[in-house]
């Protein structure tokens, strides 16, 4: 991949996201190469449902890599998102290991020298056997590498924040029994926010910060086209152009390309051939998720369909 | 070109965007890879491995343009001199070949600026000008009024010294070719005052925020111009930003009481699961709840206007403000300043309680009749005001009650304490019942009281 140019390689990389039904932006593209290029972890910032998620999937499609997801909440802990011991595995062996332990020891004469023959069998029950791996430590033992998702990193806690620094920047984790682990093969990491609080200092300067907004009108055409492909490109214009209206408005919660794709099959669905008053009016609720928002919007429905449809004709 | 990075990276600085080594080493990195070819990428490059949040985002993308769209050199004004002079000069050739053979040596006697100059390579111009500018390290411009300095020692390192000494002796032997070196020479000056000018732009604009930002903090904010506004609602967003930071680490401490049955299990695992250290279930502390009485008559109207913006502007930090706004009568203002900008928001209430004179009796009843149970045993309550009653009962008992039910009663004063019980001034028999009493005249004031309310819930 080194030997072809910077811009050629960012074009590959966009198509092939493309391939996997996900239509990204020459930014998203860039950020994608440079991740790979200087294998640092990208943050995805931006309003809910505009593909934040999606992008590690149609990453981890597309280099046929396996997906390791960990959605963050908060109260998230290390024992639940990096490893915990098998407490259960542990005592169940002792107690069988009891008689065994005995026989062991039996032939020592003193205290001192039962002990240092104890030594001699090492950490048993502190060993990989007894490691139950969560998300974060699986991706690193991944030998094929891995698109780890860290999804929601704003809903976690400040000090699960910390915890990913060490993984974030040298793609490895100290557990304080065992000593530290590497990756076997640096995964691509997808951290994603919501900015529901502003993420530390520390985590932002480890990550590539991308922010997604929405996108423009050709490049959300294109992607209705990729995911909804029964639909007809009048329809298609008419009806992106009609959402763009609509994100013009103050609204509480702006419909993003999720809701747009939706809406989109549920008028195939209906078999809607241009979009009527009327079929607006009743597919509204699914692009607003709010009864304020669909108040607000209900008296300019007609505006904006007269003002999509005349960008169809000329646009 | 490590040069030029570092120098971008410096720009980026003074744009506003905070620049560690580590992130500037990782553009650089990043930068190694994508090349210098071509100019979008390597602009979305620095977007995603320097700035990291929106605001920077675009502030980088601004100092990005500017600094890689160098001052052309002055050519259109010189272009028409030199068409007519070259036409001249074709016709004094076609005239006379001996004579501007002649002005030709003269030209390879002058100085090498001046062969510059004449043979208008714009190129050639602009890398001198650049070279000139880094041998004057003009990247330390800091003031406006280093400008003339700066252009001074650039056209110095250009050798304008030698140029001066061609042009006098030109005047005597060829007065054409004179003329045409002083309109260059003109054309020159200009393309320095834009390099220098650009530069100030670039890496001035850190400097002289700071020091627009240090006057601020310590100005009145009850008698800013209103031209500084906008200015200081930014200073305010900025010192919130601040104190959101401060503020919005965890906030847990022990609790004994209940145990924590998997981190005690887990940390005694070594033990074989006998308990010798115990774990407790960890709480939340309380974020702190604020209700905040602001006078919005006269003079103190401004102050509050901030106090609101900042107290607003905290959400991370607090849990629940109620703000309520008075002059004559009292009224809560919480919605309106949730639901609109600032400058709106403090215009609808404006003109709902404003400016008219103030009766804090009658405000304080009209709060104890309306809203008394938005107190709590753990609210702040957060007095705004001159306490000036217009000679009005005061309802200190109301004040009082007040106090009695929540955690803590700040009372907050533009006026200087020296003001304080004089006049109509109602300071003294108020303050008796408040937990700390203090001036908030200034930004940097406010800062600390605000910063001390938060800090006692830490």
């Amino acid at each position: 991949m080194a030997d072809i140019g910077p811009s050629a390689s960012i074009e590959a990389v966009e198509s092939g996201l493309a391939a996997q039904g996900y239509i990204a932006s020459r930014q998203i593209a860039t950020a994608v190469y440079l991740s790979q290029q200087i294998e640092k972890p990208i943050l995805v910032e931006g309003p809910a449902g505009v593909g934040k998620t999606e992008l590690a999937k149609a990453i981890a499609a597309w280099r046929g890599m396996k997906m390791i997801r960990l959605q963050c909440y908060e109260g998230l802990d290390e024992a639940k998102a990096l490893y915990e011991w098998k407490y259960a595995k542990q005592l169940l062996y002792t107690q069988i290991l009891k008689d065994k332990l005995g026989e062991v020891l039996g032939g020592a004469p003193t205290l001192e020298a039962a002990l240092n023959q104890l030594h001699d069998f090492g950490d048993v029950f502190f060993s990989k056997e007894f490691v139950e791996p969560r998300p974060l430590l699986q991706a690193l033992e991944q030998p094929a590498g891995c698109v780890l998702l860290i999804d929601e990193i704003d809903k976690s806690d400040a000090e699960f924040e910390s915890l990913l620094l060490e993984i974030l920047s040298d793609f490895q984790v100290t557990i304080p029994e065992l000593g530290t682990v590497s990756a076997v093969a640096p995964p691509t990491v997808i951290l994603t926010s919501n900015s529901e609080r502003d993420l530390g200092d520390a985590l932002k300067r480890r990550c590539l910060h991308l922010h997604i907004g929405f996108p423009e009108q050709k490049l959300e055409e294109r992607i209705v086209e990729s995911r909804v492909p029964g639909i007809s490109q009048a329809l298609r214009r008419q009806m992106v152009g009609f959402i763009h209206e609509l994100r013009t408005l103050d609204l509480k919660k702006l419909p993003s390309v999720s809701e747009t794709i939706d809406w989109a099959r549920v008028l195939v669905l209906l078999q809607a051939s241009e979009l009527g008053h009327e079929m607006v009016k009743d597919t509204l609720n699914v692009l607003l998720k709010y009864e304020a928002d669909i108040e607000a919007t209900m008296p300019q429905v007609s505006t904006f369909i007269a003002k999509a449809s005349r960008q169809g004709v000329f646009g | 070109m490590r040069e030029n990075l570092h120098r971008f990276f410096r720009a980026a600085r003074g744009a506003g965007v905070r620049l560690s080594p580590a992130e500037s080493i990782d553009a650089m990195r990043a930068v190694s890879k994508v090349g210098f070819t071509d100019r979008t990428i390597l602009r979305d490059t620095f977007l995603l491995t320097l700035a990291k949040s929106q605001d920077e985002k675009k502030a980088l993308g601004d100092c990005f343009d500017l600094f890689f769209d160098s001052p052309e050199p002055e050519a259109p004004p010189e272009d028409d001199k030199t068409d007519e002079q070259d036409s001249q000069g074709s016709n004094a050739t076609s005239d006379s070949p001996g004579d501007a053979g002649g002005g030709d040596e003269q030209a390879e006697g002058l100085g090498q600026l001046a062969q510059m100059l004449l043979a208008q390579d714009r190129n050639e111009i602009s890398a001198a000008i650049a070279n000139a500018a880094s041998a004057a390290s003009l990247s330390d411009i800091r003031y406006f009024t280093q400008r003339g300095i700066f252009s001074g020692r650039i056209l110095d390192q250009m050798g304008i010294q030698r140029l001066r000494d061609d042009l006098d002796n030109l005047t005597a032997t060829n007065p054409a070719l004179a003329e045409r070196l002083t309109n260059a020479l003109d054309g020159l000056r200009g393309t320095v005052r834009d390099t220098v000018s650009q530069a100030l732009m670039l890496y001035g604009r850190e400097e002289a925020e700071n020091l627009r930002n240090e006057i601020l903090r310590n100005a009145p904010l009850s008698r800013i111009e209103p031209r500084q506004v906008e200015q200081m609602r930014h200073l305010i967003r900025q010192i919130a930003r601040r104190l959101r930071e401060r503020y919005s680490k965890p906030r847990k401490r022990q609790r004994r009481g209940h145990l924590d049955v998997r981190r005690t299990l887990r940390r005694n695992a070594a033990w074989g699961g006998v308990p010798f250290l115990t774990a407790w279930k960890r709480r939340h502390r309380d974020k702190p709840k604020i209700v905040a009485l602001c006078d919005v008559s006269g003079s103190v109207a401004r102050v509050s206007d901030f106090f609101l913006l900042l107290i607003h502007s905290l959400h991370e930090v607090v849990d629940d403000v109620r703000s309520f706004a008075f002059s004559g009568h009292l009224i809560e203002v919480s919605d309106i300043l949730e639901s609109q900008s600032p400058e709106e928001a403090m215009a609808e209430i404006m003109s709902k309680v404003g400016f008219g004179s103030s009766d804090y009796g009658s405000s304080l009843d009209d709060f104890e009749h309306g809203w008394m149970s938005a107190i709590t045993p753990q609210t702040t309550v957060i007095v705004l005001g001159d306490a000036r009653s217009n000679n009005l009962d005061p309802r200190a008992d109301i004040l009082r009650r007040i106090a009695e039910r929540s955690k803590r009663l700040v009372w907050l004063n533009p006026e200087g304490r020296m003001a304080w019980g004089w006049g109509d001034s109602e300071m003294p028999r108020y303050s008796t019942f408040c937990t700390v009493v203090r001036q908030c005249a200034t930004a940097k004031q406010l800062e600390r009281a605000v910063s001390d309310i938060v800090a006692s819930y830490q």
